[in-house]
């Protein structure tokens, strides 16, 4: 799902530069070819992305864009912005964030949409004595880890930055995070590396917004355990940060 | 195609040197945990029944099986099987004729004997040793004892007698009075118990309903600190055994976890997580002047003080990603890495200063599910020896006081149960059968 999308992305990105390229072109039909001032210059390319592509409204999407061979660069509504970057944004209707890059050789842009969805149900402080542990869980996922690794895993960041949303909307929620580790190995050790495992979401959640004083850890080391068989599968069900509610 | 026979011929070479290492091993084993010294051979009578009392009969039994293990687990001894001793129970000097016993089949250079009596609840016990070469004057040790008469008190009088013969004998100390702290979930949660030595006489100590772990004795046996989980994670708990009960101690509200006595019993080492990022730390024995002796990205954990000099500590760092057994100056200078690779955990420093006993699992990694076993290190040399071989997964090890035998936990098919075993790997016994049981630590005397 995730490649789809980041395949189409690129298939419309590159299929805008073809445009962009085609259509400076017809402008200039009249001059006979002129002495070309930068016989090679290379044409620019340019991508964007948005994690999550689809928020709730109050919630925060974060942009990733990449050109190359462009002298000027901006996100049409961001102004001008680095040759590569990333920029968190919180739109409140679905919006196209357009990026633009000319060089020497032409120019390019590309193009991510962020779908904000209908703001929930009004009221929103009061709601937050209804969510329940399951509903918190449900909505916070788990981060999982690497054999005998703390590092949060790219594929972790989307996690993280939705578990970040949600609680930088329930402002008053607060929350244990749990480092676990897997069966194997020394019972001392694991406690120590769930300190860090714990410690690592903490500090990304904590990056992503999330008031530090809100979050404690806990190390839950290889004590207690999610899934009990004895393979790799289990094994990386009980490598991870698990959040619950500090009640 | 060369590649692969480069790295065929690397194999070849390691296991070559690993048994090169194995071979040589025994030597600076045997010398380092004095085991090396030939066996003494020695014969334990059951002892005479000297009163018709009822309870009698189930005390001596009780006191004649305590005092043969303790012989066979001394380390020290070759205990002539009960099959080859003479058909006799002397009570008394005036009843054993020596020559009977330095005879074959038994052999024996010495014998235990004596007799135990059980009068209006009291059990009372004479005991004695004798050299069956010297006819002269064959006493080496008479003893007598006296304590209620139940089972606990009569197995104590055995350790008692047992301690005084290999002390006799062996010239240090003997265990048969230790105890042994450990983990224990046969009540439900993981809590503290101690048993003796020998696996007998269990006792839960406390009672904190949640998960608690690495149990560490105190030098004078008054306390025991261990790591509990509470409400804001772990922390280093107290339980005291002059009281019996739970005693303060700081909460410092991070996580902390292993800790360890200094042979002097006036400061702990141990691991916390203050920074966010877990380390080793010293603090005095009623918490106080906690001070931070690591700063190594990724876990620090399962510190040891070298008992001898209490200048050094050994410990377990992740800093290198998989585990490995460390050693520096107790204020944190000079650290040196002892293991080259592998997962290496849970090292315990020898009483006599010269070895660490450690957990290792050389071929650790994702599809390499090599054995997590105990080996034993010499720390002047750096050389190493394999213990424990194809039995489950083995973790924990705790020296014995004596410097002969390492205590250790063993999970074999998917239960956790401790064992101990001499030092250089022999004579491995199943001391626990209930439950899960593990993490066990072994008391200074």
């Amino acid at each position: 799902m995730h490649y789809t999308n980041r395949k189409s992305l690129a298939l419309a990105a590159s299929l805008a530069a073809l445009l962009t390229v085609a259509g400076c072109h017809k402008k200039n039909p009249a001059p006979a070819p002129p002495p070309a001032p930068a016989p090679t210059a290379p044409t620019p390319t340019a991508s964007i992305t948005a994690t999550p592509d689809t928020i709730n409204a109050g919630e925060t999407s974060v942009l990733t864009w990449k050109t190359s061979d462009a002298t000027d660069v901006s996100i049409e509504g961001l102004g001008s912005v680095a040759s590569s970057g990333t920029q968190s944004v919180q739109p409140t209707q679905t919006t196209s964030y357009h990026l633009i890059a000319h060089g020497d050789g032409g120019s390019a842009d590309a193009t991510a949409t962020v779908t904000v969805n209908a703001a929930p149900p009004p009221a929103p402080a009061p709601s937050e004595t209804n969510i329940d542990e399951a509903a918190f869980e449900a909505a916070v996922k788990p981060v999982f880890y690497d054999y005998d690794s703390y590092d949060i895993r790219p594929d972790a960041q989307s996690t993280i930055q939705a578990d970040a949303n949600f609680l930088n909307q329930h402002p008053n929620l607060k929350v244990v995070v749990g480092g676990y580790c897997d069966e194997r190995g020394s019972t001392e050790y694991n406690l120590a590396l769930g300190e860090n495992r714990a410690n690592a979401a903490k500090q990304a959640l904590v990056t992503a917004g999330v008031a530090p004083d809100r979050l404690r850890t806990v190390s839950y080391g290889k004590e207690k355990q999610f899934c009990t068989e004895h393979n790799e599968a289990c094994w990386q069900q009980n490598r991870r940060a698990q959040f619950t509610l500090d009640q | 195609m060369p590649k692969k026979l480069d790295t065929f011929h690397i194999f070849l070479l390691s296991a070559l040197v690993a048994f090169a290492s194995s071979l040589h091993a025994q030597d600076w084993v045997h010398t380092g945990t004095n085991l090396g010294n030939p066996k003494i051979v020695i014969a334990a009578a059951d002892f005479k029944a000297a009163t018709a009392d009822p309870q009698t009969a189930p005390m001596k039994s009780v006191f004649d099986q305590t005092l043969y293990n303790d012989l066979r687990y001394a380390g020290i001894f070759d205990v002539v099987s009960k099959s080859m001793i003479p058909n006799a129970t002397p009570g008394s000097p005036q009843e054993i004729n020596v020559a009977n016993w330095s005879a074959a089949p038994s052999n024996a250079s010495y014998v235990a004997f004596g007799n135990l009596a059980v009068n209006g609840g009291r059990v009372t016990v004479q005991g004695y040793l004798f050299d069956t070469h010297n006819t002269q004057n064959p006493q080496v040790l008479g003893k007598q004892y006296a304590d209620q008469a139940t089972v606990d008190a009569t197995r104590e009088i055995a350790h008692r007698f047992a301690d005084e013969i290999i002390q006799q004998l062996g010239g240090t100390p003997g265990i048969a009075e230790t105890k042994i702290y450990y983990v224990s979930q046969r009540g439900g949660s993981k809590e503290i118990w101690v048993m003796d030595y020998d696996g007998f006489n269990p006792h839960q100590l406390t009672h904190l309903h949640t998960v608690s772990l690495s149990p560490r004795v105190s030098p004078d046996n008054s306390r025991v600190a261990f790591s509990s989980l509470g409400r804001n994670g772990w922390s280093i708990r107290m339980y005291s055994l002059v009281l019996n009960r739970m005693v303060a101690f700081p909460e410092w509200g991070d996580t902390t976890l292993s800790p360890a006595w200094s042979s002097d019993g006036t400061k702990l080492a141990y691991s916390s997580a203050r920074t966010g990022d877990p380390d080793i730390y010293v603090c005095d024995a009623s918490g106080g002047g906690a001070h931070r002796i690591t700063a190594f990205r990724g876990p620090d954990v399962s510190p040891t003080w070298n008992p001898k000099t209490n200048a050094q500590i050994a410990w377990v760092s992740g800093r290198t990603n998989l585990p490995q057994v460390y050693i520096m100056d107790s204020d944190g200078a000079n650290v040196m890495r002892m293991t080259d690779g592998g997962y290496a955990s849970a090292p315990s420093w020898s009483p006599n200063g010269q070895f660490l006993a450690f957990a290792w699992n050389r071929s650790y990694g994702p599809g390499a599910p090599g054995g997590e076993d105990i080996y034993i290190m010499d720390i002047a040399s750096k050389r190493w020896t394999q213990l424990t071989h194809d039995s489950g997964a083995n973790d924990a090890p705790s020296w014995s006081p004596d410097n002969r035998h390492l205590v250790f936990q063993r999970e074999m098919g998917g239960r956790s149960e401790i064992w101990m075993m001499l030092a250089d790997g022999s004579d491995q016994q199943q001391l626990t059968h209930d439950g899960e049981n593990s993490q066990p630590n072994w008391s200074w005397k």
